[in-house]
């Protein structure tokens, strides 16, 4: 496999995550496909629910990422990580813990508690969290997998917002960097790519588009596009015009 | 007979320290003179990114009447934004109507001669069965107003009964104290809804005549005792059509704002009943609270608190119900029966009068079917109890 995601050992060929949250369980099939994801989230809290079972709706193949939704500090994080492992989802799971109903800002100090104490638990924790280079340290050294930095609130298709400090993480974090929430269309995830990071996370800019199915793919192709870039080298952006004739070309020996 | 005093504490009830949400509230709604908005403030209201206190005051004026179409656009908009395409479901159930409290709009008023019930431990499981049997995941436990009848240890009971059949738990009883809303916590139940009727004092010291719920300010600080007490959500609302609808609804919007910028971990949401007929006196009915306005009200809270929940009674009438799904509500109550008893059907024993008209008796079979049609996702629980 070329040019494979890699988190905690475990090999992607896709880098869309999609999330689940927000639309029709049925819808969820054919969105996974076409995006060609690998990596579908969902909250433990909907695991179960409903007239019908999610796990259900999941292509085969496709890795199920749990997240610790509904947890407002690490401990709270911890008891949904251990119902989601009861729930049979493995060891991957995405620490969530939100103490703001309002804008659902992670809580940067509670999350990096949560990972340690995750981690010590034997979970490979991925946390999601406000792109803040100390506390994105600390998360690592508490044995984090993948930092997963908002792009910008979530739900609110602002897209690359917080893109400097991303951008940041990008360059100290020595693991792989995926932009989580806020991402509203297809460029800015190319964006977010081109810049480095290593996955795109989306399901509001999906789950509210005219169509689905297709917004699922034009993401896959942006996220594709991107990646490419990135790996391709980008040109050099100049702040300003530069001389055509170089000025030392006088110089003879 | 003898009044007391609505703006007075009785002796057990627990007064807040360090609040100043009642203040806070009052003094907003005492200001706000819906008159003064107009058409253009109304239409920059409607654009606002982050609508503020003053944009919802516009939003709720007559002059936004005009413009109830682009209000549901931009509710609809927001609801996508924030909760997709999901509705949550839920059943209430009554396990008492004994009430001591004298609100002459109600059917559960302890004047008014209805057939009283209240049930045992077997009966609340009975009934539970009953609701969980239908695939039911979500109840809201509900009583008259009477500590003597239905008291915290009962209610307690009734939640720890709820926990083994449903994966959620709300109340809506009577307004008690901290420690008392930490036990029911303790007990199973995370959400506490309490409805202030009015928030207009003199209006509210002319409806309650008698009882408990006669103390305007000890009713109004509920939600803050609730959240102290640990639990995770709260909801609010006034009974649109007792007094001023406008300047309730404006009350209801700035309790919700306070009580969230305090206690931003809050899950908030809001109800918006419109007052019903009742046995007895099937006169009572919101005189100027049309579906018009009401659905001027549930747009005007959509827009000024995206994130919120907000829910729609059975009081309103099927067909307005599926139309709000989706635009501005988010949750929605299906095999309802607001007697006592009255979801076991074989033993019927000890039922008892119900507190209103309902106006949308489908059972979650069929709710699940309209809210499928539209496109829309059913959710039968979004929750984990910690």
């Amino acid at each position: 496999m070329t040019d494979a995601l890699v988190i905690a050992g475990h090999e992607f060929s896709s880098r869309f995550i999609l999330g689940s949250g927000k639309f029709d369980l049925d819808l969820i099939r054919a969105a996974v496909e076409h995006a060609k994801a690998e990596i579908v989230t969902l909250a433990l809290r909907r695991v179960n629910s409903f007239s019908g079972n999610i796990l259900e709706h999941i292509p085969e193949g496709v890795t199920l990422l749990p997240n610790t939704s509904g947890a407002r500090n690490a401990e709270e994080a911890l008891k949904i990580a251990r119902l989601a492992r009861e729930a049979g989802c493995g060891g991957l799971i995405k620490i969530e813990v939100i103490r703001d109903s309002k804008y659902l800002l992670p809580d940067n100090y509670q999350t990096a508690k949560a990972c340690e104490m995750l981690a010590k638990d034997g979970f490979i924790p991925l946390p999601y969290m406000y792109p803040d280079l100390y506390a994105a340290r600390d998360m690592a050294n508490a044995g984090a997998a993948a930092i997963m930095p908002l792009a910008a609130p979530i739900g609110s298709n602002q897209g690359l917002a917080a893109k400097q400090f991303i951008r940041i993480l990008i360059e100290e974090i020595d693991l792989p960097i995926i932009v989580d929430a806020g991402i509203g269309k297809p460029s800015q995830a190319c964006e977010a790519m081109e810049m480095g990071a290593a996955a795109v996370m989306a399901n509001t800019a999906i789950a509210t588009a005219g169509n689905i199915v297709e917004m699922a793919q034009a993401f896959r192709h942006a996220i594709i596009a991107g990646r490419t870039a990135y790996l391709a080298g980008m040109g050099r952006v100049l702040d300003r015009g530069s001389a055509s004739s170089p000025l030392t070309g006088f110089i003879q020996d | 007979m003898e009044r007391i005093d609505p703006m007075k504490y009785l002796p057990g009830m627990e007064v807040l320290e360090n609040s100043d949400i009642e203040e806070q509230v009052v003094r907003a709604m005492e200001e706000y003179d819906y008159n003064r908005y107009t058409a253009d403030e109304v239409k920059r209201a409607l654009a606002a990114d982050y609508p503020t206190p003053e944009d919802f005051g516009a939003l709720l004026s007559p002059a936004a009447e005009p413009f109830l179409e682009a209000m549901a656009r931009r509710a609809r908009a927001e609801t996508r934004k924030h909760f997709g395409n999901s509705v949550l479901l839920f059943t209430p159930l009554y396990i008492s109507n004994y009430c001591e409290n004298h609100c002459v709009y109600c059917g559960f008023n302890r004047a008014n001669k209805i057939r009283r019930a209240k049930l045992s431990e077997d009966g609340i499981r009975a009934e539970m069965e009953a609701i969980a049997r239908t695939g039911m995941e979500e109840v809201l436990i509900l009583t008259g107003e009477s500590r003597t009848m239905s008291g915290v240890e009962y209610i307690g009971r009734a939640c720890e009964i709820a926990r083994t059949y449903f994966k959620n738990v709300g109340i809506e009883v009577y307004p008690m104290n901290t420690d008392e809303y930490a036990y029911l916590h303790q007990r199973g139940a995370d959400y506490v809804t309490v409805f202030q009727e009015t928030y207009d004092r003199g209006g509210y010291e002319r409806l309650h005549l008698a009882g408990h719920k006669r103390v305007f300010p000890y009713r109004l600080n509920a939600q803050e005792r609730a959240l102290r007490g640990g639990m995770r959500g709260v909801a609010f609302a006034a009974l649109l059509g007792l007094c001023d609808f406008r300047k309730d609804a404006f009350a209801v919007g700035t309790h919700a704002r306070a009580i969230q910028r305090r206690y931003p971990h809050a899950e908030i949401s809001f109800s918006c009943p419109r007052l019903r007929p009742i046995i007895n006196d099937d006169k009572i009915n919101p005189k100027d609270v049309h579906e018009r306005q009401l659905l001027q009200v549930m747009c005007a809270y959509r827009i000024f608190m995206p994130f919120a929940g907000l829910t729609i009674s059975t009081r309103e009438r099927a067909l307005f119900r599926d139309n709000v799904i989706g635009m501005c509500a988010t949750k929605i109550s299906a095999g309802v029966s607001t007697g006592i008893g009255s979801h076991t059907e074989e033993e019927n024993t000890g039922t008892g009068d119900s507190q209103f008209e309902i106006s949308d008796g489908r059972s979650l079979e069929e709710v699940i079917a309209a809210i499928k049609s539209r496109g829309l996702q059913p959710v039968l629980n979004d929750y984990v109890y910690l």
